[in-house]
């Protein structure tokens, strides 16, 4: 017990003091979860609009397979992802494996069905009254989809927010494609909050793993406060 | 204006409308009344061109609006609709009125013009910067129709505009209907279930009955001739008896109502079986005695069978071999001692009783 109210007190410690590790591991996890939930979002949001709006066979089979998998296991997209790029992998010549970039994709495919299926969903979830009232008002085509969406922005914010709190918070495929290596230059490193709670903890340091746990709960808290406050706008 | 001929439509193996034939002229105010289910809001859905009819033609102008796909805009864009559940985009109230002028490329200020019209002319001026999704019912369906409105459209569709909304948010937007019409000379084409908002506002009243008009008049004549058993009981006849005419010359007929004789103004011959139809309001009732006999019409005794309060009416139902009922002042209750077992005497004139012919069944 006493072990955990010292680790509370040094987290505190390291957070505060502005430890150059926890902010380094802090910001590059930002970093990779941000890039990689903007990449899914200019995918899942056409992706999920030509989805929803479409009129072509197996589309009803095609959302199942989406729904089903929001609950891909991580492991199993970081295995996907290394066996792709590992050197004996068919894009191993682009050597990646080990990289932040490496992590941007395995967390961009990690997201993707989420936050396609849940476009899907914004935008199932506008009035048909309003789908009425756009056509008799006599919106082309175009105007119709922009509307729609513009009535469904903020559902959609919600999925991007989804989808970021999921690629921040995962741990099998970033320790499988990154490695959770410490290297000497910011941008060749591939170690992560998760990734570094995961080792810390399993090292005995757990004042850092407490400290890093807060912070990523922190981030999760800024991302939610943040939307909620433009849904309420 | 509008012509419809003989439009169908089905939804999987329901037919929904099976050959509506009628016309709407430029200018008027044409009511499609008819019980929940009967078609209103697919009718009117087919003649705004967000669904397809299954056999027939809708014109517009003589042109048959289903025919050609790429004139779909063009067309859309001369009508504006109103729904029937009051929705509103998640915008300003501004913002929303200006959704369909944006879509023509209107310039900014022309939009900043008309909305503030529009704003005044349905009663929500200074609402413009409000959050639409904060206003009430009846607000939100005022910002419908100035949304449907500020297009200038030559024909206003409106779907039952009014269900569901408090009293007085119906009385403006009859108001407002009243007049877009007057004023603009804009076509409008609305569905009610409440037959007397079609009386106070259609020029002509179209009664839709399983999937066909049953009946297209102004409002008198449905009101006070019914096409049929159907509609008379649906525009508030009480009074449906069926009978057989026995006996008839110079346009007045007897009817055999299972043993009553009732003296009726018809043209059906001798044998023909037909449905009387009498208003409530047109039937008197009084104490037996006093009944007067100089009265060249119905006179039949009968036994009170009950007495209903109906607003601040008494509904007087009265077994006479057949039952018939009246609307009674509380006052005339009272004085005439009208109770549940007396005795009175019904009487009502010929002219008053409505013959159609029967059912076919």
């Amino acid at each position: 017990m006493y072990e955990i109210i010292e680790g509370f007190v040094e987290a505190i410690r390291l957070i505060v003091t502005l430890d150059p590790d926890v902010i380094a591991i802090s910001a590059r996890s930002v970093i990779i979860s941000l890039t990689a939930t903007v990449l899914a979002t200019l995918l899942a949001i056409p992706l999920g609009a030509t989805i929803y709006f479409g009129t072509f066979r197996g589309r009803k089979g095609l959302i199942n397979l989406i729904q089903t998998l929001y609950a891909l296991p991580t492991v199993v997209v970081g295995l996907l992802i290394f066996l792709l790029i590992s050197r004996v992998g068919p894009f191993g010549f682009l050597r990646l494996l080990f990289t932040p970039t490496a992590m941007v994709i395995a967390q961009t495919v990690l997201i993707l069905p989420i936050m396609t299926g849940l476009t899907i969903s914004a935008l199932s979830g506008v009035d048909p009254v309003l789908r009425d009232t756009l056509r008799s008002l006599g919106a082309t085509r175009l105007q119709f989809l922009v509307n729609i969406m513009k009535e469904a922005r903020f559902a959609i914010l919600a999925a991007v927010a989804i989808g970021f709190g999921r690629a921040i918070s995962e741990v099998g495929a970033a320790i499988l494609v990154g490695g959770n290596i410490m290297a000497s230059s910011f941008a060749s490193s591939t170690r992560v909050l998760t990734t570094a709670i995961s080792l810390e903890t399993s090292m005995g340091n757990i004042p850092e793993s407490i400290a890093l746990g807060i912070v990523l709960l922190m981030i999760a808290l800024g991302v939610n406060l943040a939307i909620t406050t433009v849904q309420h706008r | 204006m509008i012509e419809l001929e003989d439009v169908s439509k089905r939804f999987d193996d329901k037919a929904v409308l099976a050959g509506v034939t009628g016309r709407i002229e430029r200018g008027e105010i044409f009511a499609v009344i008819g019980p929940s289910g009967a078609g209103k809001s697919t009718l009117l859905r087919l003649v705004d061109l967000l669904d397809t009819p299954t056999e027939g033609a809708i014109r517009i102008d003589g042109t048959d609006v289903h025919a050609d796909k790429g004139q779909s805009l063009s067309i859309r864009r001369m009508m504006g609709m109103v729904f029937q559940k009051p929705a509103v985009f998640n915008s300003t109230v501004a913002e929303n009125i200006a959704v369909g002028l944006r879509f023509r490329g209107a310039d900014e200020r022309a939009i900043r013009e008309k909305v503030e019209d529009a704003l005044e002319i349905v009663g929500l001026a200074g609402y413009g910067e409000r959050r639409a999704r904060t206003l009430s019912g009846g607000e939100m369906q005022r910002v419908a129709l100035a949304r449907a409105m500020v297009i200038e459209p030559e024909i206003l569709l409106m779907d039952e505009p009014t269900a569901n909304l408090d009293p007085v948010s119906v009385e403006k937007i009859e108001e407002l209907v009243f007049c877009i019409n007057r004023d603009l000379g804009t076509t409008i084409l609305f569905s009610t279930h409440d037959m007397y908002q079609g009386q106070r506002l259609a020029h002509r009243i179209g009664v839709l009955m399983n999937g066909v008009f049953a009946q297209v008049g102004t409002p008198r004549e449905v009101f006070t001739l019914p096409a049929s058993r159907d509609v008379a009981r649906f525009v508030g006849i009480e009074n449906v008896i069926e009978g057989v005419v026995v006996a008839g010359e110079d346009g007045t007929v007897t009817v055999d109502a299972g043993g009553v004789r009732v003296r009726a103004k018809s043209p059906f011959p001798r044998g023909e079986r037909v449905s009387l139809c009498i208003r409530s309001e047109d039937i008197r009732i009084a104490p037996a005695i006093r009944a007067r006999r100089v009265f060249d019409g119905n006179i039949l005794p009968g036994t009170v069978t009950s007495v209903v309060p109906r607003g601040p009416f008494s509904r007087v139902t009265v077994d006479c071999g057949l039952p018939l009922s009246s609307v009674l002042s509380w006052k005339a209750v009272e004085d005439l001692d009208i109770r549940e077992g007396g005795r009175v005497e019904v009487s009502f004139a010929a002219e008053s009783v409505h013959a159609v012919r029967a059912a076919q069944d």
